[in-house]
């Protein structure tokens, strides 16, 4: 249609291999809480249907950085306020379409697609001169320049822009009367007669004191016409037969209008614009994100003040402290074996490094201060889970039937979490087990994290790094939230809280002694 | 149209809020008793009484304005009380014309508000020939610019023009609405047009029909007639509206009409209560508030005599250029209704109305405050002097240099040492920011103390007590002595014998 440059679109650096949208929910989202942060950036964009984005991660690193291109450009206010205001355009545009769908009355319908198309050249314009004057580097955003400049200065465009402004000012410029006495109406066009009310008003002004009351009545404005309105504008419409002609082959003539890559945008770029506004109110309240380092080869890592994002949006309203993690993996270290008390935030931390990871394949901002990530090709969760009665297998076996599962399909380029996998056994049993699947990890080469009770598995081998939750050096019943990297030592903890309740060797000692 | 008889430029605000310490200054000068006599019974003049009297004007000019509009109402007063009546006839007619609560349309505005307007114009015009036959008797400014206000705003040609519209407003050659298209092809700006206008045009140019088509609903067609009384409707939504406004600001007008002269109308039932008692009256001399001034003969407290059948006993008191005035003496001698006289005249003055005196002249002040001693907090939540010290700070909070404060017992929550300590600093500070103070106090340490200071600007006051024992209910000159003679009461009260032996030994032994 338009001799537009090629664009591949605000997602894809590339057009050729294009990716294939997944409409399925990965397994991992409930476990990471990803389905927590994806319901509430697609509450309110439901018709953008945003799920898929979010469902298809992406593979190579170039991809990831035409992502994060993009979203630097639009994390410039005068950019992201620029596309805001273009969705918003194409929202109302819909909703005028939807409304000349529905109604049933022809001039009414012509005239709701007349001024959806309105809405869209003066949108399509509006954004076109807006782009052209701003600063963007992303290769998504000068594509897009490129190809809305191209568009709008197109004939095609332009005669639509036309055509649509003069079909609208003709009705604008319809002025008619309506003559009602008893049951009998008469419409003609309007000849100047005075505005009575305003005679009234001009009569009484003398006494105007204070405000008064609006005594207007509210006449909802519905959508549906009423069959004697529609009567009128049927008679309006022989007053003025040239303008409502225009009308009806205008309507006949432009059922195509709206252009196929924008429409692609106006979708697309919601991905972004979602997540930028999920993480908008937690930065204001003091939290870091941070455009990672992505390598898709090192799996050296390194994250500082990195938290867990689900977690982060229900705290930070409440101004409720969210505590930050640090970790790093290097050299031969690929496991980060988490010990420690209960509810010291280790379920928390282990969330945090799989969201992290992929949020990376996403091409999005990490929550984190500071971040040199691994791009993994798939992510993989193992939580405890309810026993499933369906099944008819013992919690254990639905367990390692699940951890099967994972193994069979990590590649070398995986990220599999594990958090309290095989414990609904003995502590002989989970060691066992424990080390066996850890061996397996270890062997794959595979990124992990894996919280457990059995603090043996901590320093299973030079691949795996030990890190513990903490507690409160002065009350040991409170926990920090912090996950530091040193030996598992699950007697400290215990030998903490009998020291408060007075329970020690020596003080029960002690005790029974005075 | 304005009536501005309380203030020569602006409309007396019944909706201002009082001021914060209002409360208490009803409770500490008996305002009530004062309300209730200007009231006569009425609740409204009440209201209004109570508005005026504490909202004071700050300035001599404006109190003055009134003044004048009061002396023209006691020398006329039957033509004020028929305006009155005639503003009030306006409002409650207006009250009993029938406004449906449900399904208010604009055609049921419209017509109420045509049957209101009628109402109005028929009092309008009565209250016009009010005007003709009296606004030569009156002088005062206020009234003067009321009445010539109502011969040139309210002349025939504008009541047949009123008329006029009532009638074309019934609407018996139908409605003509001009309309353009709005979103959707919807009608918008529905403006009801001039028909008479237009047969006018027509008539005189001959000018040809312009094109039209119509049609009919039908019989039976429900729905076709409730479209079409929303299409008749959307068109008077205007005129309903201005009309129904129009009612609403003539209304308004009998209001404050009511309210302005509701005040002057409280006055003379005020002072028919006192001329009828022989009780003197006159009009107070407000002098700019840059001056500290502050005599009278003959001051008598209007709460006291309201409340009494014999006449009251008045004071005279010369205290210009006194911002202390101590009080001291015995118990029931006087000394509370005279500090009471002073607040309820300053304030009587400020509000442009006669004070209970033979004569009185004061500066004006930007507040009047109170600070009395108080019954014990029942809810025992605060110890005695925490309470009233913390009255004392909400006033500090509430106070505009230039202020008046009439403190009565305070400080005496405690012993008489602390009490005076705490006093001393607190009311010199209060004169030294420029405030005038009135204290009634036992506390002979901080009374003794003001007086040995030898201070200029302070003036000593004691209630008089004859060698025998007995009160005249005046204040004189003189030192602060050390006691009150509760002795005397308790004799009087509870001791049975002779009272004067005992109190009149210590006076000699002054």
């Amino acid at each position: 249609m338009t001799s537009s440059p090629p664009f591949p679109g605000i997602l894809f650096h590339r057009t050729e291999g294009s990716v294939v949208l997944q409409s399925e929910e990965p397994a991992f989202f409930a476990d990471l809480h990803l389905d927590q942060i994806l319901a509430a950036m697609a509450q309110g964009r439901e018709q953008y249907h945003v799920e898929p984005f979010f469902y298809t991660p992406v593979r190579d690193a170039d991809a990831v950085r035409y992502r994060h291109e993009v979203l630097r450009d639009l994390e410039e206010p005068p950019v992201f306020e620029l596309v805001e205001a273009f969705s918003r355009d194409m929202r109302a545009m819909r909703v005028y379409l939807a409304r000349a769908d529905k109604l049933r009355y022809r001039y009414q319908k012509e005239r709701w697609f007349l001024d959806a198309v309105g809405v869209y050249c003066d949108a399509v314009a509006s954004f076109a001169e807006s782009l052209a004057r701003l600063a963007v580097a992303s290769r998504g955003l000068r594509g897009l320049r490129d190809y809305v400049a191209s568009y709008s200065h197109s004939d095609a465009f332009a005669s639509l822009a036309a055509e649509t402004r003069r079909v609208q000012d003709d009705l604008a410029d319809v002025a008619y009367s309506v003559h009602i006495k008893g049951n009998r109406v008469r419409v003609s066009t309007y000849q100047g007669e005075a505005d009575y009310s305003a005679e009234v008003v001009e009569t009484f002004a003398k006494f105007k004191q204070g405000a008064v009351k609006d005594y207007r009545v509210d006449f909802p404005a519905l959508l549906e016409m009423n069959h004697v309105e529609a009567q009128v504008l049927d008679l309006v419409a022989r007053l003025f037969p040239e303008v409502f002609r225009a009308l009806d082959e205008f309507c006949a003539r432009h059922q195509q209008y709206l252009d196929d890559t924008i429409r692609s945008f106006d979708r697309e770029v919601q991905f972004y614009v979602a997540y930028l506004e999920l993480i908008k109110p937690l930065q204001a309240a003091g939290l870091s994100f941070s455009y990672p380092h992505v390598s898709a080869r090192s799996k050296d890592e390194e994250a500082a003040e990195a938290f867990d994002l689900s977690l982060a949006k229900k705290l930070a309203p409440a101004r409720g402290a969210v505590v930050c993690n640090d970790f790093f993996l290097k050299g031969p270290e690929r496991v980060l074996v988490v010990t420690g008390p209960n509810q010291g935030g280790k379920t928390t931390f282990a969330r945090m490094f799989g969201q992290l990871h992929y949020l990376v394949s996403l091409g999005l901002p990490v929550p984190a201060a500071e971040a040199r990530l691994f791009l993994p090709d798939r992510v993989f969760a193992h939580f405890e889970r309810e026993e499933d009665i369906r099944t008819q297998r013992g919690k254990l076996e639905d367990e390692l039937t699940r951890v099967r599962g994972i193994l069979e399909g990590a590649t070398g380029d995986s990220v599999v979490i594990m958090n309290e996998s095989l414990a609904s056994t003995t502590l002989n049993d989970a060691l066992y087990l424990g080390g066996e699947v850890l061996k397996r990890i270890l062997e794959r080469d595979l990124l992990c994290v894996y919280v457990t009770f059995v603090d043996e598995l901590a320093s299973l081998s030079g691949a795996t790094v030990s890190m513990v939750g903490t507690v409160s050096p002065d009350d040991p019943a409170v926990r920090t939230y912090k996950i530091v990297r040193k030996p598992a030592d699950g007697l400290a903890y215990a030998a903490a809280i009998a020291g408060k309740h007075g329970l020690t060797y020596a003080s029960v000692k002690r005790r029974i002694a005075s | 149209m304005k009536a501005f008889l309380m203030h020569r430029d602006r409309d007396f605000d019944v909706e201002a809020p009082l001021p914060p310490n209002e409360e208490a200054l009803t409770q500490d000068l008996e305002l009530h008793t004062l309300f209730e006599a200007m009231a006569g019974g009425d609740n409204f003049l009440f209201d209004v009484a109570r508005r005026a009297v504490l909202m004071s004007l700050g300035d001599p000019q404006w109190i003055g304005y009134r003044q004048h509009v009061l002396a023209d109402s006691l020398e006329h007063p039957s033509v004020v009380r028929d305006i009155y009546t005639l503003a009030l006839e306006a409002i409650e007619g207006e009250r009993k014309v029938y406004f449906g609560l449900l399904s208010r349309s604009p055609d049921t505005i419209l017509h109420r508000s045509v049957e209101v307007l009628q109402l109005f114009v028929g009092v309008l015009r009565r209250l016009r020939a009010l005007a003709d036959d009296h606004a030569a008797e009156f002088r005062s400014e206020g009234f003067t610019r009321f009445f010539a206000m109502l011969a040139t705003e309210l002349d025939d040609e504008y009541f047949r023009a009123v008329e006029a519209h009532l009638r074309e407003l019934r609407f018996r050659a139908g409605v003509l609405i001009s309309a353009e298209l709005g979103r959707g092809n919807h009608g918008i700006h529905f403006t009801l047009r001039d028909q008479a206008g237009r047969r006018r045009t027509r008539r005189l140019s001959g000018r040809h029909r312009r094109p039209s088509y119509g049609f009919q609903i039908a019989e039976r067609d429900e729905s076709g007639y409730r479209a079409l009384t929303e299409l008749r409707g959307k068109g008077l939504n205007l005129v309903a509206n201005a009309l129904a406004q129009s009612t609403d600001h003539i209304l308004s007008f009998f209001r404050m009409l009511r309210s302005e002269l509701g005040f002057y109308v409280g006055c003379l039932n005020l002072h028919a209560r006192l001329a009828e008692k022989g009780e003197p009256a006159c009009f107070p001399v407000p002098l700019p508030h840059d001056g500290v001034a502050l005599s009278f003969r003959s001051l008598y407290d209007v709460c006291l005599t309201l409340n009494l059948e014999p006449r009251v006993v008045g004071n005279d008191v010369d205290a210009d250029d006194r911002r202390l005035v101590v009080i001291t003496g015995a118990n029931q001698g006087g000394k509370s209704t005279f500090l009471r006289s002073v607040g309820l005249a300053q304030l009587m003055m400020q509000c442009g109305m006669l004070v209970a005196a033979e004569s009185f002249r004061a500066n004006v002040c930007d507040g009047v405050f109170t600070h009395y001693k108080r019954e014990e907090d029942p809810t025992m939540e605060k110890g005695k002097l925490d309470e009233e010290l913390s009255r004392m700070s909400d006033i500090i909070d509430m106070i505009q240099p230039n202020s008046i404060v009439l403190c009565n017992e305070s400080f005496a929550s405690t012993n008489e040492r602390e009490g005076s300590e705490i006093g001393r600093q607190v009311i010199r500070a209060l004169v030294d920011s420029g405030m005038k103070i009135l204290l009634v106090t036992h506390l002979f340490d901080l009374a003794q103390g003001f007086y040995g200071e030898g201070m200029n600007d302070a003036l000593f006051l004691r209630a008089e007590r004859r060698p025998d024992g007995t009160r005249t209910f005046r204040l004189i000159e003189g030192e602060p002595l050390p006691t009150s003679y509760g002795q005397d009461l308790y004799q009087r009260v509870l001791g049975g014998g002779p009272a004067a032996a005992a109190p009149a030994h210590r006076d000699a032994a002054l």
